[in-house]
């Protein structure tokens, strides 16, 4: 009698336990939620303020009770922020297109076909992933400019066409896919190519698609090189536009309409996460780095 | 004649052509180029002539005082936000796998900063933590209610714009260590836990011996990434106080081999170059060193 109670209250205190754990859990995820979210929160809320009201505010207020557009249209109008985004739009499509060819033709040749040196031109290329960007980008600079290329698409998009990592990472994809397949498309006459296009590229389509996702992110965040190479409004990327925003756009204290441009920037990385978010998870968690 | 072409690998060298081209070109060419810029003295942009080799722009580097600056920035930053993000993500990731509902809801937000552009962000942040003539802002007003006076996060005292620069960078590295140790976490073998949890250890006592030392060589993985990864920050850093950082005081090496490269004070890739490999030189000693600790702490 006396044992079953003490069951009973040690299960009780257990339970007890349990249950303010979990509550504190609960209390410190929603505060990095919190951290994590308050920021587009708001630029959000300041976006739909209008400039009068934002200044008027000298405590900023938490919400607004007459949201106005007028901010996006301000955004489009008084910066070229619609020459941004397709400026971004441009660089991101063709370096991310480029990329694909370059890397699956390379990752093909590394996993299928036989010859010469193979081994030691792969090492070669994977001793390239230590290389910081930062180390090459002086002489490409320099190259770039030498070729005349500064303020052209072709001199923002060139240097980034290749990724040694990718490459890599299609590789091994390749390879999962069995000899028996490729001997058969021997038989049939098949040449690589079409192998390549009809056979293996369906195959990893998972993979291609991961891939493709991540150069998404990395192309339309790209500051630093863009910002090297171009020095003409018209070949703005959306993060240099940003810069310039911030520095000489809508007579600087105009921030509501500061905002307004960010949100129609961050908006696109964002819808696209939304949609592929378990790929993307999944993608950087094998390759992505950040930080 | 077609026949010996193919054997010899014709045809793997054309498909490996554009790669081989474009990495040559912009990687190992460049990367030649940088150590033979950084040995030439006195080298202009616009005649392209040098007048001697040797060690006088590295000389030139180390004694700038923007670069010293640039240089205790970056550590400061270094050893603020590595120890702290990979802490915090840790603990976020162990409540995130003690929890069930919700879960999913919480990775998505916490993953929300990844996929955001730094630049854009920074904006910001910049104008929660600006003190301007007509408000304080956002932070300062929160500082105020709690009682104490308030600060100009932007353009005032060092200490602060440092919190500023290491609060955002923490905000924005911490997505992909909460990745990383999630998925690490869930790949612990559960029978360890059972077996735990059988013979009554205690919560502590199992996230000691059994947790802790099974994602040992992720959270290793993580604190030389982060070390790397905050020895570049550059980016960041001009979300919250512009390009011109050297006036800010808050510049970083590798703001400072852009500067010296490109913008007002440019025009010396010599210096630039001499820089970048200086950094490159303390990125690869620290990682040594990293990997050297973690073969003798890593263990399963």
């Amino acid at each position: 009698m006396n044992n079953s109670k003490d069951y009973i209250r040690i299960e009780k205190t257990a339970k007890a336990r349990r249950i303010t754990f979990n509550a504190v859990t609960y209390f410190f995820l929603a505060v990095w939620a919190v951290i994590v979210l308050f920021p587009f929160y708001w630029m959000l809320l300041t976006s739909v303020k209008s400039y009068s009201a934002y200044n008027a505010e000298s405590v900023p207020r938490f919400f607004t009770l007459s949201p106005t557009l007028q901010n996006y249209t301000e955004a489009f109008t008084a910066v070229p922020l619609g020459r941004y985004l397709l400026n971004t739009t441009i660089f991101t499509v063709a370096t991310t297109a480029a990329m694909l060819a370059v890397i699956t033709l390379a990752a093909y040749a590394f996993a299928r076909l036989d010859f010469r040196g193979k081994n030691v031109v792969f090492i070669l290329f994977l001793s390239l992933m230590m290389i910081p960007s930062e180390l090459v980008i002086i002489t490409n600079f320099v190259t770039i400019t030498n070729l005349d290329m500064r303020n052209t698409f072709p001199g923002l998009i060139l240097p980034s066409v290749t990724s040694v990592f990718y490459i890599y990472l299609l590789k091994e994809n390749f390879e999962q896919i069995p000899d028996s397949l490729y001997y058969a498309a021997k038989v049939d006459g098949t040449s690589d190519l079409k192998y390549l296009f009809k056979v293996m590229i369906p195959i990893s389509k998972p993979t291609l698609i991961t891939i493709t996702i991540l150069k998404v992110i990395e192309c339309w965040n790209s500051y630093v090189w863009p910002r090297l190479i171009t020095d003409d409004e018209n070949y703005y990327l959306v993060s240099n536009g940003i810069q310039e925003i911030r520095e000489n756009g809508f007579g600087r204290e105009n921030i509501p309409a500061m905002m307004a441009a960010v949100v129609v920037i961050s908006l696109p990385l964002i819808v696209l996460f939304l949609i592929f978010r378990n790929k993307i998870m999944a993608g950087v968690s094998r390759g992505g780095t950040k930080g | 004649m077609r026949k010996r072409w193919r054997d010899s690998g014709f045809k793997g060298w054309l498909y490996l052509l554009p790669a081989i081209l474009f990495l040559g070109v912009f990687m190992v060419y460049p990367l030649i180029d940088v150590f033979v810029y950084s040995f030439e003295e006195g080298y202009n942009s616009a005649s392209q002539m040098h007048f001697g080799i040797g060690v006088y722009n590295y000389a030139y580097v180390l004694h700038d005082p923007y670069f010293l600056q640039a240089v205790r920035n970056t550590f400061l930053l270094v050893v603020i936000t590595v120890p702290l993000s990979t802490g915090i993500a840790l603990l976020i990731s162990v409540g995130l796998h003690s929890i069930r509902p919700l879960r999913k809801l919480f990775q998505t937000v916490y993953f929300l900063p990844y996929v955001t552009n730094t630049l854009a962000v920074g904006l910001v942040f910049m104008i929660l933590f600006k003190k301007t003539a007509y408000s304080d802002g956002l932070i300062n007003l929160l500082i105020t209610w709690f009682g104490g006076s308030s600060v100009d996060f932007i353009d005032g005292p060092y200490w602060a714009k440092m919190f500023v620069l290491c609060l955002y960078t923490i905000w924005v590295v911490m997505p992909f260590k909460i990745l990383i140790l999630t998925s690490a976490l869930a790949s612990v073998n559960e029978q360890l836990y059972q077996a735990a949890r059988v013979d009554g250890t205690s919560a502590f006592r199992i996230f000691g011996r059994i947790t802790l030392p099974m994602i040992s060589p992720m959270i290793f993985y993580l604190i030389i990434t982060g070390f790397i990864g905050a020895f570049k920050a550059y980016s960041d850093v001009v979300a919250l106080f512009g390009t011109d950082l050297n006036a800010a005081e808050m510049n970083t090496i590798v703001g400072y081999v852009y500067d010296m490269l490109y913008g007002d004070s440019g025009g010396y890739p010599s210096y630039a170059s001499a820089a970048a490999i200086l950094l490159f030189a303390i990125v690869l000693t620290i990682t040594c060193i990293n990997l050297l600790v973690s073969k003798r702490r890593v263990h399963y």
